[in-house]
């Protein structure tokens, strides 16, 4: 599992990519397309997804496209890695979104950060419904479950 | 408006939709900044202004438990659900409204009639249903096979979307007891050559039904001359209300099925002893119905009634053929469902885009489609696809609409370059 867990480590979301820069990219969008257009470059960002993840216990259930999202806890540093990919590109800029807030965060961190407030300050809930299909509730219920049952093992 | 290189080759003569526009005023509005373009008929229908005005004025002047009071409003009530009944038995040519039972939709109308059949099942029969079919068209039947023995057995599909005509010749045989089949595909637009095969399958006396949900919106279906036992649909696909749908049964086989649910109405007379029912169609209405959606479905049926009918299905016409034409201006665009007799819908998919991705960027510019596996998951296996995005039109879109989606969708392609 060595070389998966570089793949983990290595995730530039959330470490070269950080919340800042989305947030400072997402100020200069003015119209709808442009805004898609920064979403699905953030997506093309997520690194590939380890095959053997592709089992059921790592899908996320709920959306319109596949979901898929898979995990690393490293016990030395205690912070929890994390992997998502889906074959819709706006599904994955927005994990792409998500990593760069979670990724690589304590469980304690992760579980207190705000994904509601991130995704209003970047006015994305106005533009994509959280209950249109495209797994956002989702994917951040899985992550947020996962950090838990990390947290209290 | 739009550049689109391709030439209009029809017009919408005869059929003034500006003046139709006016009467579906959900019509009229902006979404997300945009005029709305509303090409998802296919999931649910909006409402023309007589049909809101007659649901309301049901509730302002008329409403009161039907069947029961004493009292005036008791009468105005029944009257209205009564007329509505009659409605809608003219517009299917049944013989009686004896025939005519409400439902909350398609799904609970196939219910119905698969729990009254299943009394005449045994192991080994066999219900025909086809590759093409909502899962409502599917599933309960599958209960229903699972409770008597019973196998469900699906006709196959042409790449072209068309049914297998060899198929269902190889199919129906001497342990088909029930054929049922959808009269136009929701996914495909495919509208299937059911009179033929009904008549081949009563020759064999199989009982038969026609999942009419995605028909009404385009056609006025004749049940006596389409010969089915069962004909349903639901009123929100038809311009009506939601939570009301027809089921349309020939009186001697509604006469012969057992109750679907127990309750209020459907009773002739209830004792601890022995409890009668009522005689149809109330024996299959059981508790208060919905009254002011009946009214609602009686007045969208007397507004298509209104519209001229040939011209509506030209102009309808018109749109499927300019939709098209259009495909080829959608590098990678490919439409799933190429029947030769179809209802303006198209099913399509575009190289290297989900449809969710399609969908979502489309409402961007104020266009409604609908994405996904349409509840027909076996005809997406056959495909080979997750899902489709479906543009599902009615006969109030204009060919400026059909324009603009693929307008739309030449953007939405440059956004994914």
């Amino acid at each position: 599992m060595t070389a998966s867990k570089d793949t983990f480590v290595n995730n530039p979301l959330g470490k070269d990519t950080t919340l800042d820069d989305v947030l400072d990219g997402f100020e200069f969008l003015d119209d709808w397309e442009e805004r898609y257009a920064f979403i699905i470059d953030l997506g093309k960002q997520l690194p590939a997804f380890p095959e053997q993840a592709r089992i059921e216990e790592n899908y996320v259930h709920g959306c319109q496209s596949q979901v898929w999202l898979t995990h690393h806890y490293d016990e030395d540093s205690g912070k929890l890695f994390l992997l998502i990919d889906s074959d819709a590109m706006i599904v994955r800029g927005l994990a792409a979104i998500i990593l760069v807030a979670l990724n690589g965060k304590s469980p304690r961190d992760l579980l207190a950060t705000d994904i509601d407030e991130l995704f209003e300050k970047l006015d994305l809930f106005r533009h994509i419904s959280p209950t249109r299909g495209n797994g956002l509730r989702a994917m951040v219920g899985k992550i947020r479950d996962t950090a838990a049952r990390v947290a209290v093992a | 408006m739009t550049d689109l290189s391709v030439a209009r080759t029809a017009h919408q003569s005869a059929f003034d939709v500006d003046a139709i526009r006016r009467d579906f005023p959900i019509l009229s509005q902006q979404v997300n900044g945009k005029p709305l373009v509303y090409l998802d008929n296919g999931a649910s229908a909006q409402k023309p202004t007589a049909v809101l005005d007659a649901m309301d004025r049901y509730y302002r002047e008329m409403h009161s438990n039907v069947h029961r009071g004493a009292h005036t409003l008791g009468d105005r009530a029944t009257a209205a659900f009564e007329g509505a009944r009659e409605t809608v038995r003219g517009f299917l040519n049944a013989e009686s409204t004896r025939e005519i039972i409400w439902t909350r939709g398609t799904t609970e109308a196939i219910n119905l009639v698969a729990n009254g059949l299943a009394p005449r099942l045994k192991a080994g029969d066999e219900i025909l249903v086809s590759h093409m079919e909502h899962h409502a068209n599917i599933v309960p039947w599958q209960m229903i096979a699972e409770r008597t023995g019973a196998k469900v057995v699906p006709i196959q599909v042409t790449p072209e979307g068309e049914l297998d005509l060899d198929s269902f010749n190889s199919l129906l045989n001497d342990r088909t007891r029930i054929l049922a089949i959808t009269h136009v595909s929701n996914v495909l637009g495919t509208v299937n050559p059911v009179a033929p095969l009904i008549e081949q399958a009563k020759a064999r006396g199989v009982v038969t039904l026609l999942d009419g949900a995605q028909a009404v919106p385009h056609y006025q279906p004749d049940v006596q001359a389409l010969g089915c036992d069962f004909y349903v649909f639901s009123a929100h696909k038809l311009f009506g209300p939601t939570g009301i749908g027809v089921l349309y049964g020939k009186a001697q086989l509604l006469e012969e099925m057992p109750p679907y649910q127990g309750g209020g109405e459907m009773i002739e007379r209830v004792s601890f002893e022995r409890t009668t029912w009522n005689t149809l169609p109330y024996k299959f209405e059981a508790g208060t119905p919905a009254i002011a959606e009946a009214v609602g479905l009686g007045a969208a049926v007397d507004y298509l009634g209104g519209l001229n009918r040939p011209a509506m299905e030209a102009a309808e016409k018109a749109l499927l053929d300019r939709a098209n034409q259009l495909v080829e201006t959608v590098p990678g665009m490919e439409v799933i469902g190429t029947a030769k007799h179809k209802v303006p819908v198209i099913s399509f998919k575009i190289a290297g885009l989900h449809p969710s991705d399609i969908g979502t960027l489309l409402d961007q510019q104020g266009i409604a489609i609908r994405t996904g596996h349409h509840c027909a998951m076996p005809l997406m296996d056959f495909y080979g696809v997750p899902g489709t995005a479906r543009a599902s039109f009615a006969f109030y879109n204009t060919l400026d609409e059909v324009e603009q989606l693929f307008a739309a969708l030449q953007k939405v392609q440059r956004l994914f370059a």
